[in-house]
C-alpha cells in the first residue's frame, strides 16, 4: 500500500483534532481532540518506519503514547478542578483574566 | 547489539535530581508534620548536590556521548545543565515562604519543581528527536500542576487550563512536524538529519520544520503564539510565574537553539524567516502590549515576551555569511542573563505584593521611602532589563546586534534597528515602574501585609543581584561560558 494513505488520513484527523481544540467550548472534547492530533502523529511515524524498515518510528510512537496518556490525566484532573469550583465543564466560563 | 553504555559520571547529574525527587515525594508522605520544613531543604540541597557533578564534569572538559548520540555531555550541555540547575534553586528559595504560608501547602510542590529542573537538565544533553520530546514534556507536565496550584481559586484554574491547553496543542503540532522530519531523514538524531536538510523534497522539509518551530514558539511564548502567557502569568502563583517566565522559556530556546543548530543548519532558507518573522513580532507586539498595562505582573509577562523577541534575533541571523558563531553565543548569553534579571525582578515583586497585597504598578508607589534596599534591587533589574550599563542587560543587548553586524545582510540590520527602536520603547514601562517607586507618595492600599522581607527571599534577590551586577560589569566572564559552549557545537 502507497505511503500517501497513511499520510493523508493523518493530515485529515490532524486538522480534524486541531479544528477541535480551536472552535470547542467543551473540555472534555477539547482534550479529546488533543488525543486525536496526537494519533495522526502516530500514524505518521509508524508508516514511515514501515516504509523505511527503521524500528526508530515505533519507539517515537510508544514515548508519544506514554506521555499523551500523562497529558490528559493532568488535563482531566484541572478539568474536574474547574468543575468542581464552576459547576461547568464550559470554557467560556473560564475567562476573569484579560487584557 | 549488547548492552548499552552507561557513563555514570556524565548522568550523575540527572540521577541526582532524579533521587532528589523520589526522596522529597517519600519524605512528604511518611514524615507529615517534619514534612513541611524538610522537603523544601531536600529540593534546595538535592539542587546544588546536583551541581557538584556538573563542576567536576565541566573541570575533565571531556565530551560524552551516549546512546549511540542520543545524548551527549558537552560544555554546551554542561553550560546550561548548570544554569537550569541554579535557576531551579532560586525558584525553591523563592517559593518557600510564599507556599508555607498559604493555606495550600503540599510537599509535592517542590517534587514537582525538582522533576521540571530534571526535565531541563536532560533537555540540555538531548540530540535526538525521541530524547528532546520526552524531555521538553518533562519540563512543561509539572508546570501544568504547578499553575493550577491554588486549587479553590478560579483565577488560578483559568491559568491552568489556558496553559495546558496551548501547551499540548504546541507539543501536539511539534511532534506532527517532527514525524515528518522523520519520514524524510529516517533517523531521530540531529545529526544525521543535518545530513539529509537538503534532500531530494525541500519543500515538506521545509513545512516540516515550520510545525516543529511553531510548537517551540508556543513554549518560548514568541508572537503571534503568546497570547496565553500573560493569562497564565497572572493566574499562577507568583514564583510559579517567575519559574514559567524564566525556565520553561529558556529550555524552549535550547530545545530550538539545538534543534536549529544541529539540525536544521545546512537548509537556512527554511527556518531563517521563519525566526525571522517571530522575532520582530514578538519585539513589537510585546512592547508596545506592555506600556498600557497597569499590573505588574503581565507588564513583565509582556516584557518576557519582548525578551523573547530579542533573544531571537541573534538566532534569526545566524545562518548569514558567518554570523553562526556570533549568533549562537548571542543566544546562550542572552538566555542566561535574561534569567537572572527576570528572577530578581520577581523576587521584587513577590516582596512587594506580600507587603501590599497586590500586584498593580500603583502598590510600588513610594517604596523607595518605605523599604529603600528593596527599592535599589528593583531599580537595577528593571535597568537591567531596560538594557543600560553597567548592569547585565547591556552586555546581552550588545551580543545580540554583534550577532547583527555579523551577518550584514539587509534583513539582518531591518531586525537590529528594529531591536533598538523598541528598545527604547520598553524603557518607558520599565521607567513607569522606577518613576513610582522613587518619585511618588505611598498610596494607601490598606497594608496588612507584613513589611518584612524573609531570609529565602533576601537570598534569591541576593544570589540574582549578584549575578546582575558582576556580570555587567565584567562581561569577560561570561563571554568565556559561551566561547567554551559554542565550541562544543
Amino acid at each position: 500500500m502507497p505511503i500517501n494513505y497513511f499520510l493523508i488520513l493523518s493530515a485529515f484527523l490532524f486538522c480534524a483534532g486541531a479544528y477541535g481544540v480551536l472552535a470547542r467550548r467543551n473540555s472534555v472534547l477539547v482534550l479529546m481532540s488533543v488525543e486525536l492530533m496526537l494519533n495522526a502523529v502516530n500514524i505518521n511515524l509508524i508508516a514511515f518506519s514501515a516504509q523505511a524498515q527503521d524500528v526508530a518510528g515505533q519507539v517515537f510512537a510508544l514515548f508519544v503514547i506514554t506521555i499523551a496518556a500523562a497529558e490528559v490525566g493532568i488535563g482531566l484532573a484541572i478539568v474536574l478542578l474547574i468543575y468542581r469550583n464552576l459547576r461547568s465543564p464550559d470554557l467560556d466560563r473560564v475567562e476573569q483574566l484579560k487584557g | 547489539m549488547g548492552t548499552p553504555y552507561f557513563d555514570y559520571h556524565a548522568l550523575a547529574p540527572v540521577i541526582v535530581l532524579a533521587a532528589v525527587a523520589l526522596l522529597a515525594l517519600v519524605v512528604d508522605f511518611v514524615w507529615k508534620d517534619g514534612g513541611r520544613r524538610a522537603v523544601p531543604q531536600i529540593a534546595g540541597i538535592g539542587l546544588l548536590l546536583a551541581l557538584i557533578p556538573v563542576f567536576t564534569l565541566a573541570a575533565d572538559g571531556e565530551t560524552r556521548s551516549m546512546f549511540g548520540g542520543a545524548f551527549v555531555v558537552d560544555n554546551y550541555a554542561l553550560a546550561f545543565a548548570g544554569f537550569f540547575l541554579i535557576v531551579g534553586y532560586v525558584a525553591v528559595l523563592m517559593s518557600y515562604d510564599y507556599i508555607d504560608e498559604g493555606d495550600y501547602y503540599r510537599g509535592e510542590y517542590y517534587v514537582l519543581l525538582v522533576t521540571s529542573v530534571l526535565g531541563m537538565v536532560v533537555l540540555a544533553s538531548a540530540r535526538d528527536l525521541i530524547t528532546i520530546f520526552v524531555a521538553i514534556e518533562t519540563v512543561t507536565l509539572p508546570t501544568f500542576v504547578l499553575a493550577g496550584w491554588r486549587k479553590h481559586d478560579t483565577r488560578s484554574n483559568e491559568a491552568a487550563i489556558k496553559y495546558f491547553i496551548i501547551g499540548v496543542l504546541s507539543s501536539a503540532v511539534m511532534l506532527y512536524g517532527m514525524s515528518l522530519i522523520f519520514g524524510l531523514s529516517n533517523s531521530t538524531l540531529l545529526s544525521e538529519i543535518g545530513s539529509v536538510a537538503s534532500g531530494d523534497n525541500p519543500a515538506l522539509f521545509a513545512v516540516a520544520i515550520f510545525l516543529t518551530l511553531a510548537g517551540f514558539a508556543f513554549k518560548v511564548s514568541a508572537v503571534p503564539f503568546h497570547f496565553w502567557a500573560p493569562d497564565t502569568y497572572q493566574g499562577a502563583p507568583l514564583p510559579v510565574t517567575a519559574f514559567l517566565s524564566v525556565a520553561s522559556k529558556a529550555a524552549g530556546f535550547v530545545a530550538m537553539l539545538s534543534v536549529v543548530a544541529l539540525g536544521f543548519f545546512a537548509s537556512p532558507n527554511s527556518w531563517q524567516p521563519v525566526i525571522w518573522i517571530l522575532a520582530a513580532a514578538s519585539i513589537v507586539v510585546g512592547n508596545l502590549a506592555a506600556l498600557r498595562q497597569t499590573d505588574v505582573v503581565r507588564m513583565l509577562a509582556y516584557s518576557s515576551v519582548a525578551q523573547g523577541g530579542f533573544i531571537l534575533v541573534p538566532l534569526a541571523v545566524s545562518g548569514d555569511n558567518d554570523a553562526a558563531r556570533a549568533g549562537f553565543q548571542g543566544v546562550l548569553v542572552y538566555i542566561l542573563i535574561y534569567a537572572a534579571m527576570n528572577m530578581g525582578a520577581f523576587a521584587c515583586v513577590i516582596a512587594n505584593a506580600r507587603r501590599t497585597r497586590s500586584t498593580e504598578i500603583q502598590s510600588f508607589s513610594g517604596l523607595g521611602r518605605s523599604n529603600p534596599a528593596m527599592a535599589v534591587v528593583f531599580t537595577v533589574f528593571l535597568f537591567s532589563l531596560a538594557g543600560i550599563p553597567p548592569f547585565a542587560g547591556w552586555f546581552a543587548k550588545f551580543v545580540m546586534f554583534r550577532a547583527v553586524l555579523d551577518a550584514g545582510t539587509t534583513a539582518a540590520v531591518v531586525l537590529g534597528v528594529l531591536a533598538a527602536v523598541f528598545s527604547v520603547v520598553a524603557f518607558f514601562y520599565y521607567g513607569t515602574v522606577i518613576r513610582r517607586m522613587w518619585f511618588h507618595a505611598p498610596v494607601d492600599l490598606g497594608d496588612t501585609g507584613s513589611p518584612q522581607v524573609p531570609g529565602a527571599l533576601v537570598a534569591a534577590m541576593a544570589i540574582t543581584t549578584t549575578v546582575v551586577v558582576v556580570i555587567g560589569v565584567y562581561p569577560q566572564l561570561f563571554a568565556k561560558i559561551g566561547d567554551l559552549a559554542f565550541r562544543a557545537t
